[in-house]
């Protein structure tokens, strides 16, 4: 009987290109260049990563003293440093360690962020307001100074500067999704997914984070480039990676010493380099909120 | 005084251009009232926009000519729009309280509108803005000077964005849905108040709304329009007795009014009989004293100030009062997700209340007792497809899992009217009306013995309204369920429940079968409600 029921509108054409999440991809890529540029620039990035030892001309740690300082030529393109290395190589290979180092520290900074911040938007009272008092201390500290301060107590590895830059992003991730959670904590879909038989905890775990990730893609990315900075930044004081391992913050620091001399290429394209690799990041947030947002298939 | 002429008007989006508005031709005379009737996606609001020029971006404007008073609008320049908008056509809109800055007062916000249009000075403002106050009948008007938007009810909003729109006394006054979302006593006292002060002041008026019983009447004249094209256009009792066009007559068929029955909402050819319900003579759901007391800045508030009532299995009781009466706290305590401060709900006389809410998901009566939500859209997860909403209960309560479960789903799409292809679809690629029949599958889904259904056709167009109506009605028929309908709309109400229970700041006023309560109201609330909502003109027999 229910069989003659129409449906009020003529179903239209399903089963288009942009329906797939592959087809969704390739139109928000091709709607906008810079979103394009971003991803192909990464595209670059991973590469580095990846293959760099396959790909560089010279052992990054070979010393050369014959060759010492050096400027750019068609043998050294980035020129050599004071060791007669080549910068090229080194800062090809450094690639692996600074992205290892930023994505590990945002990746472990977004989970504990979105676990607090989960918690405290959903159920809020004493727990929310302890969780945000705390994470105001830690937003209160001048967070480069906190950072170091972390790796002076911790001791000088990689790991502790992934936990000290993780540390100081977790509170930025947990107001994020504090907020998105709390605002849908009694939406029609939550109240729904209770009556389906789902507990707090799923609810929230399944129904309602999801929705907090669009927002969360464009501070994962911003975020990014900035860990890559702090990375560098700790390396540059000595309070990071040590020398002789090419990292970009310890070359910089390192060239830093020879630019009055006039042998600017040892600090110069280091610089370039780690630049390049925060602006992809910076670039890259509007295209991945972009391809995380359902609403954006329309 | 306002004349438009082969207006059309196509907006840019991702699949290309969609013409909203495709040629339609309008006249108003001075003082006339005209209605735009016509349902979601007809361009009824877009052709206000276009002669206010505030298209949304990617909006244009491609042909035809818009004059009002010989001015031709489409030529002005932005800086002749901004003095023309506000003093000579102003605007009201659906939601007042989006329409007002939260952070100002409200008299400020008059001022601002006086002062821009050089209607007042500095020293005068304070004076005129509360006379436009008074002119709009707030009581107190100089109190209410002083008041923020939030600290106002949603029909003193309305009152005061009216008094914005006819501060500098325009000739013409745009209303786009000015009562949609404000409760049925409200409406008439906004729509009393517009009508009179039009009338008063000779002002021509422009009443575009999707309720053809408001618009006939309140309007000297309507246009129906459809896809971008006026259908019809005539006098409101005419466009009753006799409509010329299909898509007329199926807009006043599908407009409950007294009278009607469910069938004969829909289009004479979809009419088949109506299934009858058994109601026996079990009660299935018994509530007992139930109050709700929340926690309040001044002392604890009574939402729910113990209310007592039953539902017979198979029957469908209708739940009706004003915004602030308790219904929805009620509904939302049955469903039992929110706990009852005292009290006992006893369902199949087993005590639910007993059970948290939090742990109510492992009770056994969860799955007998589900609800449609209000608002289809906000009820579906946005990243999850119909498919995976419907599946949700089952997967979780019935346990089912693959090809069952896929089948199971398929099975629900064609009980309540989706086309298997939209299944796979994000609730935003869905029209309304198909978002409320993934809503009503996921409840029916686990074949509840109650269905709470709280105001499930409020944001729906009538004729879609009319389906789904009908729908609940087989689907009543054809499962047996009882029906907890809660509405501020009596109408509909009175098209499908037994029983009705009306309810006033927590406490119930009026109770009895729904021949006696709403065909010879005895109380004085409920006739009240029943005269304030619009009777649109008899139709005759199709």
């Amino acid at each position: 009987m229910m069989a003659g029921m129409t449906a009020p509108h003529p179903s239209r054409t399903a089963g288009q290109k942009n329906d797939t999440t592959l087809g969704h991809i390739v139109y928000v890529l091709k709607d906008n260049p810079v979103t394009m540029l971003a991803f192909a620039m990464l595209a670059f990035f991973m590469g580095c990563a990846l293959f760099g030892p396959l790909l560089v001309p010279y052992d990054p740690l070979a010393t050369n003293a014959a060759r010492a300082l050096e400027a750019p030529s068609w043998d050294h393109w980035f020129g050599t440093d004071n060791l007669g290395r080549d910068v090229f190589s080194r800062v090809v290979i450094a690639t692996r360690l600074d992205l290892t180092i930023s994505v590990a520290a945002v990746a472990l900074s977004f989970v504990i962020g979105s676990i607090l911040g989960s918690i405290t938007g959903y159920w809020g009272g004493w727990l929310d307001a302890v969780l945000n008092r705390l994470l105001d201390t830690i937003m209160a500290f001048p967070l480069f100074v906190l950072a170091m301060g972390v790796v002076a107590a911790l001791g000088n590895t990689i790991e502790n500067i992934i936990y000290a830059t993780a540390i100081i992003n977790i509170p930025f991730y947990a107001r994020l999704v504090r907020a998105e959670v709390n605002i849908r904590r009694n939406a029609g879909f939550a109240q729904a997914a209770k009556l389906a038989g789902n507990s707090d905890l799923r609810v929230l775990a399944v129904h309602i984070f999801p929705n907090a990730l669009p927002p969360m893609m464009v501070q994962v990315s911003l975020n990014l480039g900035w860990a890559i900075l702090n990375a560098a930044g700790l390396s540059f004081i000595g309070l990071g990676v040590r020398p002789p391992t090419p990292e970009w913050g310890i070359m910089v620091a390192e060239g830093a010493n020879f630019i009055v001399s006039g042998e600017w290429w040892m600090a110069v394209f280091p610089g370039l380099w780690l630049m390049l690799a925060v602006f992809t990041f910076n670039l890259l947030g509007d295209g991945l909120r972009d391809i995380v947002d359902p609403r954006k298939r329309t | 005084m306002l004349s438009i002429k082969d207006l059309s008007v196509a907006f840019k989006t991702r699949k290309g251009e969609v013409n909203a508005v495709r040629g339609i031709s309008l006249n108003l005379s001075k003082g006339e009232t005209l209605g735009i009737v016509g349902e979601s996606g007809s361009g009824k609001s877009v052709t206000s926009y276009a002669l206010m020029r505030i298209l949304d971006a990617g909006g244009e404007i491609r042909t035809g000519d818009v004059t009002y008073g010989g001015i031709d609008l489409r030529a002005a320049s932005e800086k002749d729009m901004r003095d023309i908008r506000g003093r000579e056509i102003s605007m009201i809109f659906q939601n007042p309280r989006a329409a007002l800055n939260p952070i100002r007062r409200v008299g400020r916000q008059v001022e601002d509108v006086l002062i821009r249009h050089a209607q007042a000075t500095r020293q005068d403002a304070k004076a005129k803005a509360i006379a436009a106050l008074e002119a709009v009948k707030i009581n107190d008007a100089a109190a209410r000077y002083e008041a923020y938007p939030f600290e106002l009810s949603g029909g003193m909003c309305q009152r005061i964005v009216i008094a914005i729109a006819l501060a500098c006394k325009p000739q013409l006054l745009i209303a786009d849905e000015p009562t949609t979302g404000l409760d049925i006593t409200t409406q008439k006292a906004v729509m009393d108040l517009v009508g009179d002060l039009a009338k008063e002041r000779g002002m021509g008026m422009i009443l575009i709304t999707h309720d053809l019983g408001l618009a006939s009447q309140y309007c000297d004249r309507i246009v129906v329009m459809k896809d971008g094209l006026i259908v019809e256009e005539g006098e409101p009792g005419r466009m009753f007795t006799e409509p010329n066009h299909a898509y007329t007559r199926k807009l006043v068929d599908a407009t409950p009014r007294l009278g009607a029955s469910i069938r004969s909402l829909l289009p004479p050819e979809a009419r088949r009989p109506e299934p009858t319900h058994k109601v026996h003579a079990r009660p299935l759901l018994e509530v007992r004293d139930l109050v709700k007391t929340y926690p309040g800045k001044s002392g604890p508030v009574q939402a729910v100030k113990g209310i007592s009532f039953d539902i017979n299995a198979g029957q469908s009781l209708g739940l009706v009062g004003e915004s602030g009466s308790g219904k929805s706290t009620t509904s939302e305590m049955i469903v039992r997700l929110q706990d009852p401060t005292s009290g006992n709900i006893l369902f199949d006389g087993h005590d639910i209340a007993s059970t948290p809410s939090a742990h109510f998901m492992r009770h056994a009566a969860r799955r007998d007792i589900q609800m449609v939500f209000q608002d289809a859209t906000d009820s579906l997860n946005p990243r999850g497809t119909a498919a995976s909403a419907i599946a949700e209960p089952l997967a979780r309560i019935e346990g089912m899992r693959g090809t069952k479960l896929a089948a199971r789903v398929s099975d629900l799409a064609d009980l309540v009217g989706l086309p298997q292809s939209l299944l796979s679809r994000f609730p935003h690629q869905l029209s309304g009306g198909q978002k409320a029949r993934v809503g009503i599958a996921r409840a029916i889904a686990l074949e509840p013995k109650l269905l709470i259904l709280d105001e499930p056709t409020a944001a729906l167009d009538v004729s879609i309204q009319a389906l789904v109506l009908n729908l609940l009605v087989d689907l009543r028929a054809y499962m047996g369920m009882s029906y907890l309908f809660v509405s501020h709309d009596l109408n509909v109400v009175r098209l499908l429940c037994d029983k009705v229970l009306v309810m006033k700041q927590g406490e119930i006023v009026d109770h009895g079968p729904t021949a006696t309560v709403m065909d010879k109201p005895s109380n004085p609330y409920t006739r009240t409600l029943i005269e304030a909502a619009p009777q649109p003109p008899e139709p005759v027999a199709a």
